[in-house]
């Protein structure tokens, strides 16, 4: 038995688009030993997910693999007949896919799926297989590991049914396991014990590992060696430390660096300066479901809030109630002073366009069959009732302002963009209608890193600009320190904590933001060891979220 | 053919997949039995209707096949002629478009021709009857019938060939104006539970389901029943006035009008169950909440947003609605409810001449009479669910 289990040489993957194929992947080599991590990191549509699946011999709907050879463990994989690959996925080779809320059935329980590859492979039977399954559970460190299995996929947290996928894919202990993004979906809090437990597990069964994924710190945290990748070519590969310390090319530098956007905290404003929407004691509610108790601040002229907390605590809801769309139960709001309806239908026209919302899907956010220019024409003349030539002056500025040619991208649709493309197309139909004060929700977290860069830069410099205000909600706390005038830190459905950015992130915290500050990764390799030290294994994740409620 | 020989027959088609399977290194070798038994069988199918056609007697048989040669044929010719002369755009379509729908165009193409230029195209007028010439076998004076009438007379003495031509422009041309009006009334409502829910969308919705709940032929049946005496009462006296004295239509074009609206009425309501559930999916867009926030009205919600983004599920639905009210006319014509006579319909054609199907083991022509009425029908509900069958394989290949 050699010791190197996967060897891949010039892999080449063709994808069909417009009856034409395109090359996506130009001939990518990787080698993986017995029991090593390998950390496959790049900006999306860099081909890290295609070539994570090529190694399993398997490649997506209307992709081929055109060139070079995939070999595990001596088995040619790119000519493997279905059968040979049945024999071998599954059972030595495993796949843990991004969200595992989407990849599990939800008509089964997590257990019948949990033995369904050991039974069809016949490595266990059912009964014993089950009783694997709880040792795994445990050994995951998922609460009540004896019962949970016997639960459907939709009574278990995110955190927790990720870490079900991972004891899934070691059940018929394989010898590969490929990690697509498994923790992108997660809270901070969250991502820890799910990354922790990944971890042991394939330490403890010598597993080799694939890990995929765009974030530099949880990779620095999981791979004994990263390969970088951009457009389908290799950029480097290296052991992580050197990796980290001594990248060799250009690309990867800019990677490294892109943490560095900092924004200089603005001065208090003025005591008696009157707050362009001030939120005060809201409450909101989802039917009879209350979600919002007392939730007050005030956003001052050409200044940043950022809204901080996990999945559920209720930031989205916020802004729900400050557009009008979920019109609060109590409380009130105040735009410039004058008190605001609360339900968005009796607002006036000069209100709505006051208030704009810039959203986190830019996919969902854009009609699919609108051209650039009707999008962003159609503020303009609805709010500023322009039209013809002048119209398409405006258009024209905007897209310049947005640092988008406006002669290319005016006829295109926002099929035809990239997501950060059509992230400026929304930033673009917020500005059209000439607001005071934007709701960024979540925009620059289905981006790439150097991409949302780029964001936050561009919508720094429109503040400056425009003297616009921002409610900035996020959960990523990188993007609070970088943009942030105010934070406001939110768990279930309360203001937990609120001040200047300079004072909520130095000491000392509340014990929930401590936790998520805390919870961020960090470039260095031995940020998650040194953690689990200093709380111990049985405090992160849900587990402290737990202790924190008691308290 | 006996037991044993097709077990023979599956048998070394089995073995010839397994064969295969085990030779070969393309997809051929990762493909199941079952489908390589379906390759089989279908090979097997094709030599026996090679046989069929050039070694027996079988008239219709023979022109079945004949025709399913032809069709194959024009639809390719039609698909080469799309990819050369056009704009960029509908070259580009064609180039990517399987023979059937290319084929399914060319018919709805060639209908609509014939139906906008019936009177120039007929040789007779529709209601033209013709002394001493009954129940004329079709194709000329060699066969037995008459060369004035190439495809024969009725019983009455009219012209078969112009009444098919007329019959294109009534049958089609009312089954058109009705799935228009079927798709205003089922996508308006539609869209509009969608995007107001609440108590309209359950006042909506659960008459929709009365209605849905009643076998629609029959419903149509007892409506069409009533409206027939509403509309002759109402025009017992002469020609009734409408659209605000506009207009002033005869009792018989009034029983057309109350078909039009019971069939628009009831087919709509599965219309609306299909734009309410493509709706919904649409309105939890960003981009509908971005609109709504701008301060827009409902009208232009669901004609600026969600229309533009529903057209591929509703064309397609609009196609099968369209053959389903084409044929409930038909049906509701050879019950003797639907358009009237002297007027030509295919429906009302088969019904009269039906009683020839009879004759076919004496007279194989004669039995040709009332199917080609049959074939017309047939013909372009064929076609329409070839271009339907194309455009959502189409629409759902679109989507990412």
């Amino acid at each position: 038995m050699s010791d190197q289990l996967v060897k891949v040489r010039g892999l080449k993957i063709e994808g069909r688009s417009d009856e034409t194929w395109n090359q996506i992947v130009n001939g990518v080599d990787l080698d993986l030993n017995r029991g090593e991590v390998l950390g496959l990191i790049g900006e999306s549509g860099a081909g890290k997910s295609t070539i994570g699946l090529a190694a399993m011999g398997f490649t997506r709907d209307g992709c081929r693999i055109s060139g070079g050879s995939v070999e595990f463990d001596g088995i040619d994989l790119v000519n493997a007949s279905a059968a040979q690959k049945r024999a071998l996925l599954g059972k030595r080779i495993a796949y843990v896919a991004q969200s595992a809320a989407a990849s599990f059935n939800p008509a089964h329980k997590i257990i019948d799926q949990h033995t369904e590859a050991p039974v069809q492979h016949r490595v266990d039977n059912k009964s014993s297989s089950e009783k694997d399954a709880m040792e795994l559970y445990r050994k995951l460190r998922l609460p009540n590991p004896d019962e949970i299995g016997f639960r459907y996929p939709h009574q278990v947290s995110g955190g927790q049914l990720q870490r079900a996928m991972t004891a899934m894919a070691m059940s018929c202990r394989p010898d590969l396991i490929i990690f697509d993004e498994p923790t992108t979906a997660l809270d901070v809090t969250t991502q820890i014990e799910v990354l922790a437990s990944i971890r042991d597990i394939v330490e403890q069964f010598n597993t080799a590992a694939i890990y995929i994924t765009h974030d530099l710190a949880v990779v620095a945290q999981m791979a004994d060696k990263i390969k970088v990748l951009l457009k389908g070519d290799e950029v480097e590969e290296a052991d992580t430390r050197t990796m980290l310390t001594n990248p060799t090319e250009d690309y990867t530098k800019s990677l490294w660096a892109v943490r560095s956007f900092l924004r200089d905290q603005k001065p208090a404003p003025a005591k008696d300066a009157v707050p362009v929407i001030s939120v005060e004691n809201v409450d909101g509610a989802y039917g009879p479901v209350q979600v919002l108790w007392d939730v007050s601040f005030d956003i001052h002229e050409g200044r940043t809030v950022a809204v901080v907390g996990e999945s559920g605590s209720g930031k989205s809801t916020t802004a729900r109630c400050i557009t009008g769309l979920l019109p609060p139960i109590g409380g009130k709001m105040k735009l410039d002073g004058q008190d605001l309806p609360l339900d968005y239908r009796r607002r006036s026209k000069d209100q709505l366009r006051q208030i704009q919302m810039i959203y986190q899907m830019a996919d969902t956010a854009l009609n699919p069959r609108k051209s650039i220019g009707e999008i962003i024409g159609r503020p303009v003349e609805f709010y500023m009732g322009l039209r013809g030539s002048s119209k398409r002056k405006r258009v024209d500025e905007l897209l310049e302002q947005i640092e988008l040619d406006p002669k290319v991208y005016y006829n295109r649709l926002p099929s035809e963009l990239s997501g950060g493309q059509k992230q400026r197309i929304g930033i673009a139909r917020a500005l059209a209608a000439e607001p005071k004060f934007i709701i960024c929700d979540e925009v620059t977290s289905a981006l790439d890193q150097l991409v949302a860069e780029g964001i936050l830069k561009l919508l720094a410099r429109l503040q400056d600009e425009l003297k616009l205000s921002y409610m900035f909600i996020t959960h990523d706390l990188a993007t609070v320190r970088a943009i942030a005038d105010e934070v406001v830190v939110m768990k279930d459905g309360r203001v937990v904590e609120a001040g200047p950015k300079d004072e909520m992130f130095s000491p000392p915290h509340h014990a929930y933001t401590d936790l998520l500050l805390s919870s961020v990764p960090e470039m260095d390799p031995d940020w998650l060891t040194n953690l689990l030290q200093e709380r111990g294994t049985d405090n992160i994740g849900d587990a402290a979220l737990e202790k924190m409620g008691g308290q | 053919m006996s037991v044993t020989l097709m077990i023979e027959i599956l048998v070394a088609i089995a073995a010839f997949g397994m064969l295969g399977r085990s030779a070969a290194q393309t997809n051929w070798r990762d493909s199941s039995v079952g489908n390589i038994l379906g390759f089989g069988v279908a090979a097997l199918i094709l030599v026996y209707l090679c046989y069929v056609y050039f070694y027996t007697q079988g008239q219709f048989m023979r022109w079945l096949i004949q025709g399913v040669v032809i069709a194959g044929v024009l639809g390719f010719l039609f698909k080469k002629l799309g990819e050369f002369v056009g704009t960029q755009g509908t070259r580009k379509l064609f180039r990517s478009m399987p023979v059937t729908a290319s084929f399914g165009i060319l018919v709805i193409l060639t209908y609509a021709i014939v139906a906008i230029f019936a009177p120039w195209i007929a040789p007779y007028g529709e209601e033209q009857v013709f002394e001493g010439v009954f129940n004329t076998l079709p194709g000329g004076a060699a066969v037995g019938g008459d060369d004035r009438f190439p495809l024969g007379t009725d019983q009455l003495g009219r012209d078969l060939l112009s009444r098919l031509i007329y019959g294109a422009r009534n049958t089609v041309g009312i089954a058109f104006v009705t799935t228009c009006l079927t798709f205003l009334l089922g996508a308006t409502f539609g869209f509009l539970a969608a995007i107001l829910g609440g108590w309209f969308d359950q006042i909506v919705s659960r008459i929709v389901d009365a209605l849905m709940a009643i076998p629609q032929l029959i419903f149509a049946l007892l409506l069409m029943t009533a409206a027939t005496t509403i509309a002759l009462n109402m025009a017992a006296d002469g020609p009734v006035s409408i659209l605000f004295g506009l207009v002033e239509i005869s009792g018989r074009a009034l029983v057309t009008i109350f078909m039009v609206i019971i069939i628009a009425v009831l087919d709509s309501t599965r219309v609306f169950r299909l734009s309410r559930a493509v709706g919904q999916n649409i309105v939890v867009m960003d981009y509908i909440e971005a609109a709504k926030l701008r301060g827009e009205t409902l009208l232009y919600l669901v004609f600026r947003e969600i229309l533009p983004n529903a057209y591929a599920p509703l064309l397609a639905e609009f196609g099968l609605r369209f053959c389903f009210v084409f044929l409930t006319i038909a049906a509701l014509s050879f019950l003797g409810i639907g358009i009237q006579p002297p007027l030509a319909d295919w429906g009302t054609m088969v019904r009269d001449l039906s009683q020839f199907i009879n004759f076919a083991a004496f007279v194989p022509l004669a039995a040709a009479l009332p199917l080609m009425a049959a074939g017309a029908i047939a013909l372009l509900t064929i076609a329409v669910n070839f271009v339907v069958d194309w455009m959502l394989h189409r629409s759902s290949g679109l989507k990412e």
